[in-house]
């Protein structure tokens, strides 16, 4: 099983790669905030915006503007 | 123009790799359903070599795997690391050559396959020309998301990140080492390692596969997608830390699993049994993790079909994750190895866990890459989740039985020390349940057909849409 003598030797130096790695994330405090990422992709908001309106195209007269929503004086 | 284009993400090829995450999920389970029709009625093509079975199978596993799987990886990661790191890919020009170099990878295994030409390893068939380009590929995927990674605009890196960025390497290193071959023509090479050298490679590659394109990946999808869907942070943070660290530092060596009982040296065996063993313990946590991220609002999985989507993987996953250490168990081993347990082991994983999590995912992204709201048909998505459900549970079920059936009955003996069943007699009493496996992947199939209706509905009434970055980092 001479196939071991470079597997075994290329796992450990993975694992400490990855030792390095979390040595690496812990110091510069990747996990000092065990909370806020989880909400933080949330805050993201990734949904597709509406195309913009044509300008070309009237307002249409179906939707009347809601006096709510009437904007100035 | 380059202001326009530093301003906006690079959603390009995420929607084309999400497109042919689609198209190749139709082309892979089209060839699953040929050749389960083929062990069904062995003469149901015409007699030539390339519509062989034993050429057709790696074309449907590659096809799967590495085409719709891998496109499903791309997308999801070029998008999620973009929006989680608030800036756009490190290189355009890359992306695309990812996208192109993957596809011609592709369209060649489809090419190459069929016509013979193979290494024999399975997983990794194709020969050493296609070898290189995959390589050449897999290097610009690992400088454009570890360069989008590197000039992040958020200080924390996310912990999808972190699983897609370990799927990533680790895909490399284990692509490198098990595709060393020594060319003897274009479309001939022998593998570097003899015998059963060669067999432990081959096994450290194929688990490794499996845990890292496999599982290390698409969990980097759970850990984005579950919680957005569901508008929710997953269910605990730190529990998702520990389960990436745990998963990563012990996945290496279960490979030995998969020659249990061969010319592997047994100590190297019970190693393989042992490490799958542990495996159980992080897969749990993650499952648990990403499902109790509904906590408090099971509601929700009633009236959304892509939440359904991608908590049911988890569910499969979590039973293929729980099956699989018990089957590296040697004695449970001996019964089912060979069978085709195993087969509906794969296929729990596969259709269970890795199709329906990235379908779900790609429902997710189709609307958003083509300006729309939702998917031009919910209800659609909804019929899509049946009839993939019912198709699973039929394929697997039918596969376990026939497993443990055939086990049973290769294992038994006679009074006199004679084998009670003959081979064949196993095949015939498997037959009518390769005619159920059939029906199932067939639904399978039928469902991405739904699925290709659904994203063309969408897309046909939409536009390609590029996202603005926001201009402050986004905050809680």
């Amino acid at each position: 099983m001479e196939i071991l003598m470079p597997l075994i030797p290329m796992s450990v130096a993975l694992v400490a790669l990855i030792a390095v790695a979390f040595w690496w994330s812990v110091r510069s405090g990747q996990f000092d905030d065990l909370e806020g990422p989880a909400h933080r992709i949330l805050a993201d908001d990734d949904r597709a915006a509406p195309p913009p309106p044509d300008p070309n195209e009237a307002p249409s007269a179906l939707t009347p503007i809601k006096p709510s929503e009437r904007r100035g004086p | 123009m380059a202001t326009t284009a530093a301003a906006t993400f690079n959603y390009k090829v995420v929607r084309q790799f999400s497109i042919m995450t689609v198209v190749w999920g139709i082309v892979g389970m089209l060839v699953g359903v040929v050749i389960a029709a083929q062990l069904l009625w062995p003469e149901i093509l015409p007699a030539v070599p390339w519509l062989s079975y034993g050429r057709l199978r790696p074309l449907h596993t590659n096809a799967v795997i590495f085409a719709f799987g891998g496109s499903a990886l791309f997308a999801t990661s070029y998008y999620v690391v973009q929006r989680t790191c608030q800036v756009r890919l490190f290189s355009d020009a890359l992306a695309a050559f990812t996208f192109w170099g993957w596809n011609l990878v592709i369209v060649l295994a489809a090419i190459t396959l069929p016509l013979g030409m193979t290494t024999s390893k399975e997983y990794a068939e194709l020969e050493w020309p296609i070898d290189i380009l995959i390589t050449l590929v897999w290097v610009a995927y690992a400088v454009v998301f570890f360069g989008t990674i590197a000039k992040r605009k958020t200080p924390h890196i996310y912990v999808a990140n972190w699983f897609f960025g370990a799927f990533i390497l680790t895909v490399a290193l284990l692509h490198v080492v098990n595709s060393a071959e020594i060319p003897v023509t274009l479309t001939k090479s022998y593998s570097a390692y003899p015998g059963v050298q060669d067999a432990m490679v081959q096994w450290w590659y194929g688990h490794n596969a499996v845990g890292f394109f496999l599982t290390a990946g698409f969990l980097g999808m759970m850990y984005y997608f579950v919680p957005k869907q569901a508008g929710r942070p997953v269910y605990s943070y730190r529990l998702s830390v520990v389960h990436f660290w745990a998963l990563i530092f012990t996945y290496m060596w279960a490979g030995p699993h998969h020659l249990h009982y061969t010319a592997l040296p047994d100590w190297t065996q019970s190693l393989g049994m042992l490490f799958s063993l542990i495996l159980l313990a992080p897969s749990w946590g993650g499952m648990i993790n990403g499902i109790m991220t509904l906590s408090g609002a099971w509601h929700k999985l009633r009236d959304d079909p892509i939440l359904k989507f991608l908590i049911v993987s988890l569910s499969f996953y979590g039973m293929s994750t729980f099956e699989g250490p018990m089957m590296s168990v040697k004695t449970v081993n001996a019964l089912s190895h060979y069978t085709d347990w195993t087969i509906g082991h794969v296929h729990s994983g596969a259709l269970g866990w890795v199709a329906f999590i990235s379908i779900g995912s790609i429902y997710y992204l189709i609307p958003r890459m083509f300006g729309k709201e939702q998917m031009y048909s919910t209800k659609l998505i909804n019929a899509h989740f049946w009839i993939g459900t019912l198709g699973v549970v039929l394929y697997i079920a039918s596969m376990w039985i026939a497993g443990v059936m055939q086990g049973l009955m290769w294992r038994a003996v006679n009074p006199d020390g004679t084998l009670t069943y003959a081979f064949v007699e196993s095949v015939k009493s498997t037959y009518p349940f390769y005619a159920i496996r059939l029906a199932g992947g067939t639904l399978f199939f039928a469902g991405m057909l739904v699925m290709a209706y659904n994203v063309w509905k969408t897309v046909a009434g939409g536009r390609a849409y590029e996202a603005q970055i926001p201009a402050a980092p986004a905050h809680a």
